[in-house]
């Protein structure tokens, strides 16, 4: 870090707190859980293969309250990261870059990305549970 | 910058410290990978949810499916490559001591390739029924 006294950008103490602010927060913070997350893609792929003791084991393991609370976690992380991630293409495109546009597409991203997680797993308790 | 004795254009010595044309290539493949990702998980999600009661026989059957098996590892490769770029800028950004910042990028590397290379295995174990 420099050792200056001047003024540093960006002023944080002065914003007022955005949803646009959140949802770029959370794209990152939803991406680095997602790459935690997919060592767990691997530890079920792995078990899969391993046998049948290892594949139980792991229903087992992601059938359990910690597990089915990181479950329902990874499952927003993945559609929210999805939607902000598909609104960020958009954006790259140049669209979308007004104002009341860029505040009602943040908005859509994290609405949808609620709406896909009470969807899958509504599917998920009336199919009858997890694991 | 001595003056007097230095030839070489200022442009070669820029093209010598500046771009190497290569850039753009982590943002492109960044979105490209994102693209890619748009349909692989929602695929995903799908083949999760079908597993959701399959015993180990059945969800075997499922991932050892010639199509199911590809788009796995298409899935499980596209995830790695993604999360290596992503985290890398996140490292980049936060991580102010030098060493600390590439033993970080460099392991975060190292996972990935090998999540991938494991991934791959144990798909074909699967899938040729090893």
């Amino acid at each position: 870090m420099a050792d200056t006294q001047r003024p540093l950008s960006p002023h944080l103490g002065i914003y007022k707190w955005q949803v646009q602010m959140a949802t770029s927060i959370l794209h990152r913070g939803t991406g680095i859980a997602l790459a935690v997350g997919t060592l767990l893609v691997l530890w079920g792929v792995f078990s899969l293969a391993q046998g049948e003791d290892s594949y139980n084991q792991f229903r087992i393991c992601i059938g359990s309250p910690v597990g089915l609370v990181l479950m329902f976690g990874w499952t927003w992380a993945l559609f929210y990261h999805l939607c902000n991630g598909i609104r960020h293409l958009v954006q790259d495109s140049g669209a979308g870059y007004a104002i009341p546009q860029f505040v009602r597409t943040s908005w859509l991203s994290i609405i949808v990305s609620i709406l896909l997680t009470v969807i899958v797993w509504a599917y998920v308790l009336t199919s009858g549970g997890a694991a | 910058m001595s003056a007097g004795k230095d030839f070489q254009h200022p442009l070669k010595r820029a093209r010598g410290l500046g771009s190497a044309q290569s850039g753009v290539s982590h943002w492109w493949t960044q979105r490209v990978t994102a693209a890619a990702l748009v349909f692989l998980s929602i695929w995903f999600v799908v083949i999760v949810l079908s597993l959701l009661h399959a015993d180990y026989a059945s969800a075997r059957a499922v991932v050892a499916k010639p199509w199911n098996a590809l788009l796995l590892v298409a899935f499980v490769l596209t995830v790695c490559w993604h999360a290596v770029l992503g985290l890398q800028i996140v490292i980049e950004d936060y991580v102010h001591t030098r060493w600390k910042e590439v033993a970080l990028l460099v392991l975060v590397k190292f996972i990935a390739v090998l999540g991938t290379l494991a991934t791959l295995m144990a798909v074909l174990r699967v899938a040729l029924g090893a």
